[in-house]
């Protein structure tokens, strides 16, 4: 065993200067495959941070319509429901346009208590809710923009017009890697009270209701009494599970997904055209020692199987260095990308995609080769010069 | 000096059938990649730059970022309609529109019933005959124009295709009424092509709207911009921003196709990293396998540059086989139509692949130049062997 290891490595190192090429070419494959897969499962962050306790009602024409303040009332007198929340969407601009984080005016009393994976200390969210123009920001968002607890932040209004300056009172930790940790949160009363001055008729006006289900086995239920409720009414509601309601923001975009998810088959299949080419000239060049071989009395079997052992072992340690270095380049691609992807580290299972895609190449390679070495006639091999 | 025939070194290539091609193919698919991401690009900026025409002025509410987010009250579209410097159209009627514009959440039409729903986001334009006039490049197709005062649309012809209800005759639900689709336009592959349109005051009515989100009017004389430009912005009763219709869709495109750019373009590049490590790769063994071909022509008396001029010549055909074949395959994309949220106005976009000579230029250069960086060291190893060293090898 350890002689076939040992012939193995030292015949994929007898051509030294391909071998470093082949492999710098797998561990760059290797590696953008893991950083694409990671992408896709950025973008399906927001999916896989859903609760299956929460409903979220929107208008039923589209998001951008508002919803009446007074429908949270009658919500919560629905059996099932045991919390209401409700917030907009800000739309704000910090500094320039580039700087890019989600804003919602939140109801600051209820809506933490809906989502317990936003972790706040206590006495910061007891200064929160003090503050009219306070706002809790996440950890990943207050260490882009070095912010301090007592910062004026300023945002110009895209959708509410004009110059809103807030305080930082508090910054929340996410529960676990999952959550997104790049949100702007700040009280919806401010927000309402500004408008009701500006234009009146904007005011007491929602972007949206969060409800908190006591089983998430009701979510049909529930979410069809809601919009029974205020069926013919000037604003009539849709109601979905929360994680139905992220998956319908993903499938806009899909196009890109897919885009990304073909081209990370692209390159496998690129490095695959590669690596076969390599294992195609070196059992070319070596045709004479492979009839040798078979002269002595080694079978044409133990002779394809050599050529696969090399092209998996080559295959191997590209992916395992390729896989190495995917996790700092990803951790540089996070902090570049800054909250765009809130949510972006390398899952388990993309390391183990990265393997088996390596695996895979290795094999694939090898095929053809190994087929055609064991065929080879001794006197043909023989006979022919390299 | 004398030159190694071109014929000698395609038949070289041609020989080593298999190889060639393996590398070739690794190449191709780069380029496809590196096209269809530039076609893609310039697809999204000529849907959006078709939108707008360079003599219509766009006003919306200073600093919205889209016309969803603006509004304009109708004091203030009141005011922008008494401009003198607007163009009149032939019975003296002036070419301004003022416009609602929402967004409506829709299912798309499903390929098998059983498919899950797949909402997205559709505009729908409020606008007047005189809207239809400031656009030469939006025709009726089927049906007709809707009748002002009703509950009559007409669809884009992507919408037509692709939401239920949205086609001709059929009705759709939304603002609290019935709307029915009595014509269905083409908008010469413009944005306008994914949007609905009906009657400016009904829409308003359905929506429950106190203002427009757009006023659009056409100059007499286009040169007047900046001062009508200026002129409106600092009117003291008006908080609004004036900008060329042309002007105004390339910005809605610019964050979407810089997306994209920089995703395709980062990737190609990584991708390239592939392709030259696999032209490297069998360059180093065409070199190696001809090392007593290479003496030979040495002692005929070809000079090095010659040799090392042969051996890139072979890379760079190879490149270029690789650039043809991923460009043809690209080429072919440009019959499929996408669509896909624009994040900057969220809603939906539909566009096409879009080829053209900068493009060809651009991928046949990128394809040499992965040949060339991938056949240059080899090239360089062939030309430095020494006569006697490459006979004896052989």
């Amino acid at each position: 065993m350890f002689f076939i290891v040992k012939l193995l490595t030292r015949n994929a190192w007898r051509q030294k200067l391909r071998m470093v090429l082949t492999i710098v070419g797998l561990v760059v494959a290797i590696c953008a495959f893991g950083l694409l897969r990671t992408i896709v499962d950025a973008w399906y962050a927001g999916v896989d941070a859903t609760s299956s306790v929460r409903l979220v009602t929107r208008n039923s024409i589209s998001l951008v319509f508002p919803l009446p303040l007074n429908y949270a009332q009658r919500m919560r007198q629905i059996d099932g429901v045991t919390g209401v929340s409700w917030g907009n969407w800000f739309g704000g601009v910090y500094i320039t346009e580039r700087n890019f984080f989600p804003q919602f005016a939140v109801d600051g009393a209820t809506y933490f208590e809906l989502y317990p994976e936003y972790v706040v200390k206590p006495a910061e969210f007891r200064a929160f809710l003090a503050d009219r123009q306070g706002v809790v920001v996440g950890r990943k968002l207050a260490d882009q923009y070095g912010w301090k607890l007592g910062d004026q932040i300023p945002l110009r209004g895209t959708i509410f017009p004009g110059t809103w300056t807030f305080t930082l009172r508090a910054i929340y930790d996410g529960a676990d890697a999952k959550t997104d940790e790049s949100q702007f949160l700040f009280q919806w009363a401010y927000l309402n009270e500004t408008v009701k001055k500006r234009y009146g008729r904007r005011a007491d006006q929602v972007g949206f209701y969060i409800e908190r289900l006591a089983n998430p086995d009701d979510a049909a239920s529930v979410s069809r009494q809601l919009d029974t409720l205020f069926r013919n009414s000037l604003a009539e509601t849709l109601t979905e599970t929360e994680k139905a309601f992220q998956l319908g923001f993903i499938s806009m975009t899909e196009l890109i997904l897919v885009a990304i998810q073909a081209v990370s088959l692209v390159i496998i299949l690129i490095i695959m055209a590669v690596m076969a080419n390599t294992i195609a000239m070196t059992a070319r060049e070596r045709t004479s020692e492979y009839a040798t071989m078979k002269a002595i009395g080694f079978g044409p079997g133990f002779i394809g199987w050599m050529i696969v052992g090399e092209s998996l072992l080559i295959a191997l340690v590209g992916g395992a260095l390729g896989v190495a270095i995917t996790f700092p380049i990803a951790s540089a691609f996070a902090k570049a990308m800054g909250t765009l992807f809130p949510v972006f580290f390398v899952s388990r299972q993309t390391v183990l995609l990265q393997f088996a895609a390596a695996a895979l190449i290795g094999l694939v390679a090898a095929a053809f080769p190994a087929w055609n070495a064991g065929r080879v006639r001794i006197v043909e091999g023989l006979r022919r010069v390299a | 000096m004398k030159a190694i025939p071109f014929n000698y070194i395609a038949r070289n290539v041609y020989a080593r059938k298999v190889t060639t091609l393996l590398t070739a193919s690794g190449m191709a698919l780069v380029v496809f990649v590196f096209a269809s991401v530039l076609m893609m690009t310039e697809g999204i900026r000529q849907t959006l730059v078709a939108t707008g025409q360079p003599d219509n002025v766009m006003v919306i509410r200073r600093s919205a970022a889209s016309e969803v987010q603006s509004g304009v009250g109708r004091d203030q579209a009141s005011v922008i309609d008494s401009l003198p410097e607007i163009a009149t159209d032939g019975r003296g009627q002036k070419l301004l529109s003022k416009e609602p514009v929402a967004v409506i959440n829709l299912p798309k039409r499903k390929r098998n019933p059983t498919d899950a729903d797949k909402p997205s986001n559709i505009v729908v334009r409020g606008t007047t005959v005189q809207g239809l006039a400031l656009r030469p490049q939006v025709h009726i197709v089927e049906g007709r124009m809707f009748t002002p005062g009703t509950s009559e649309i007409i669809a884009g012809h992507s919408i037509a295709a692709a939401f239920p209800g949205a086609a001709l005759g059929e009705s759709l639900h939304f603002a609290q009424r019935q709307w029915t689709v009595v014509g269905i336009f083409n908008a010469g592959g413009s944005a306008f092509d994914s949007e609905v349109w009906g009657d400016a005051e009904q829409l308003m009515q359905g929506f429950r709207r106190f203002s427009f989100s757009s006023v659009i009017f056409r100059l007499a004389d286009p040169s007047q911009f900046d001062s009508v430009k200026s002129k409106l912005e600092s009117d003291p009763r008006l908080t609004i921003e004036a900008k060329r219709e042309k002007q105004f869709y390339a910005d809605q495109s610019e964050a979407l196709a810089k997306f994209i750019g920089y995703l395709g373009t980062t990737l190609s590049i990584i991708f390239s990293i592939g392709a030259i490590v696999g032209a490297m790769i069998t360059m180093y063994a065409s070199v190696a396998s001809r090392t007593g071909e290479i003496g030979t022509l040495r002692a005929l008396g070809f000079p090095r540059s010659s040799i090392l001029i042969a051996f890139l010549v072979e890379s760079l055909v190879l490149g270029l086989v690789g650039g043809v074949v991923g460009l043809a395959a690209a080429s072919a994309m440009q019959a499929v139509s996408l669509s896909t949220m624009n994040f900057q106005t969220f809603s939906e976009l539909t566009f096409r692949f879009h080829i053209n000579t900068a493009i060809v230029v651009e991928v046949l250069l990128f394809a040499l130049f992965m040949g060339f960086v991938g056949g240059f060291l080899p090239a360089f190893r062939a030309a430095r062997m020494k006569i006697v060293d490459a006979l004896r090898a052989a």
